[in-house]
């Protein structure tokens, strides 16, 4: 093992600033071609893509309508499906409500995950009070539905199907193809929150029978405050607006669109699609080299999520013993998680981690790795090495591990909650 | 969340880090919270013939004010006699460490441990 003080250096020389950005789930850099592309709709190109009398705004809607396809022609779905939003969230609340509103009075029920997004979550929750059902489906150990489950909680009732692509904090990537079969057979629509997925795994909303699909700009390299939602046209797919106005976006959504954000979006997007094989292979051999680095040095450390069937620049690790927090604090050359960033503030473990049914105190020592475009590998050695120097310290800080060490079963001890 | 000096000096010098005999008839154990609730915290004392805390040691699984709160109170406690230590409230060490409202429970813990301490260490010497 060399030196940590010799990868750092090295890091340094390379230009890399401390801490190493290991939170690509949260948010990703936005690539310089993306702020190259976006600048001149700023300053000289700054007209309302929906002022049709000028020069100015048929300039600005043409840049719209280019982004537009090339959002759309990573999910093999039309330009005219894109509907754009501020993000991800935005587009699953239009994608939930918007669909419960306007086929509520035939149908009331709704079918979701556990593990979902907590924007999705929230919104069923509204859903709920509004008087609708809603079917939370649990996944098994590895991170995933089961498909007999999904198609049992099917009823004459149920509108709405809407299940993520790629999990945020664990990474696993859910049967889009055969939820998409099911839905399609039983008549229900099919929603997924893809913010994490778009971009980084093939998705096609034909060949997986996808209605509606959540995109976010800013998990692809791309800017925040942007993001899409794919409506199908064929069968039309229509939803009620959340936000009223002059009609933009097929009535869907209106206000004016942001043309550099959506000119960065739809660069963003070009580029993931170009360069989707590329990213890929590159988060994947720095996530085997993570692990296997990591796996060989520490012991009793857990991967979350099912292996083989989720997206490698997500690695979220139990370190058990050690709780998550005060691991994040001695490894604070990284910036990292310890769940989604939405919800680190609080003190209750990971409510997904909780739906896999990992216990609640192995749920305590998770972190979230992050590996993206331009992660390297000097940043994968360094933070593998930070991890192994100070895991053994906190080790002895834990009175768990002297406990297991000593032959102790922790579960036979009579904790006193508080 | 952004730490105090305070904790982050005791987070990265723990002062007592360790354990003492536990079957020692002068050393008092204390071992509260959960691991399911994400904070277990084991302290130690080891009290004089004339009652006097002569030394503490302590282990916490916990975050960075869990483990500064425990810290802080092995320091508190040394030299102290067991009553006095038994006098140690929450506030004082959450007001010195600066924690956040949502952290006070780790100070709380630590009021609980040095109790649960003491207690052992007087039903040993029943």
């Amino acid at each position: 093992m060399i030196g940590i003080d010799v990868i750092k250096q090295e890091l340094i020389a390379l230009g890399k600033q401390l801490p190493i950005y290991l939170d690509y789930q949260a948010t990703t850099p936005t690539d310089p071609r993306v702020v190259e592309a976006m600048m001149p709709y700023f300053t000289t190109k700054f007209g309302n893509p929906h002022s049709r009398s000028h020069f100015y705004g048929w300039e600005a809607e043409e840049a719209v309508e280019l982004a537009r396809e090339n959002i759309a022609k990573v999910i093999n779905a039309e330009a005219k499906e894109i509907i754009f939003t501020s993000g991800a969230t935005e587009s699953n609340n239009l994608a939930i409500k918007g669909i419960a509103r306007f086929y509520g009075s035939k149908k009331r029920h709704i079918i979701t995950v556990l593990t979902e997004h907590k924007c999705v979550l929230d919104a069923c929750r509204h859903l709920e009070d509004d008087g609708f059902e809603v079917t939370y489906l649990p996944v098994e150990p590895n991170g995933l539905i089961n498909l007999e489950n999904l198609k049992n909680a099917i009823t004459d009732q149920t509108m709405l199907v809407s299940v993520m692509g790629v999990n945020n904090e664990i990474g696993v990537i859910q049967p889009l193809k055969e939820i998409g079969k099911i839905c399609r057979t039983r008549g229900v629509f099919f929603h997924t929150d893809i913010a994490q997925a778009y971009g980084k795994i093939p998705i096609d909303v034909n060949e997986y029978n996808i209605d509606l699909a959540s995109i976010s700009g800013h998990k692809i390299y791309g800017p925040k405050g942007i993001g899409a939602l794919y409506v199908r046209r064929k069968p039309r797919i229509r939803l009620t607006p959340i936000i009223n106005g002059g009609g933009q976006e097929r009535g869907m959504r209106s206000g004016t669109l942001p043309t550099p954000l959506i000119v960065g979006f739809g660069k963003a997007a070009e580029i993931a699609m170009l360069e989707m094989k590329k990213d890929y292979q590159h988060v994947k051999i720095l996530f085997d080299r993570f692990l296997e680095a990591i796996n060989k040095e520490i012991p009793e450390v857990y991967l979350n999520g099912d292996k083989e069937q989720r997206f490698p620049g997500n690695l979220n690790l139990s370190f058990s013993y050690v709780e998550g927090e005060s691991m994040i604090l001695a490894i604070k050359d990284l910036a990292v998680s310890s769940g989604s960033a939405c919800t680190s503030a609080s003190l209750e473990p990971s409510y997904v981690l909780r739906a896999l049914g990992v216990e609640e105190e192995l749920a305590h020592t998770s972190i979230r790795f992050g590996i993206g475009r331009f992660t390297i590998k000097e940043e994968i050695d360094y933070a593998v090495a930070l991890i192994i120097s100070k895991i053994n310290n906190l080790r002895e800080l834990s009175p768990l591990w002297e406990m297991v060490q000593e032959g102790i079963d922790l579960k036979q001890i009579k904790w006193s909650s508080h | 969340m952004a730490y105090s000096k305070k904790v982050i000096d005791h987070y990265e010098n723990p002062r007592n880090v360790g354990s003492l005999d536990k079957e020692d008839l002068t050393v008092g154990t204390g071992l509260v919270g959960a691991p399911s609730c994400g904070d277990v915290m084991k302290l130690q004392i080891k009290v004089s013939e004339q009652g006097i805390i002569e030394d503490a040691k302590f282990k916490t699984f916990g975050c960075g004010s869990a483990i500064a709160s425990s810290s802080l109170i092995t320091e508190w406690v040394k030299g102290k006699s067991v009553n006095d230590a038994g006098e140690i409230k929450n506030t004082e060490i959450a007001e010195y460490l600066s924690l956040p409202p949502v952290k006070i429970h780790c100070s709380l813990l630590a009021e609980d441990a040095i109790k649960a301490a003491i207690a052992d260490y007087k039903s040993k010497r029943k």
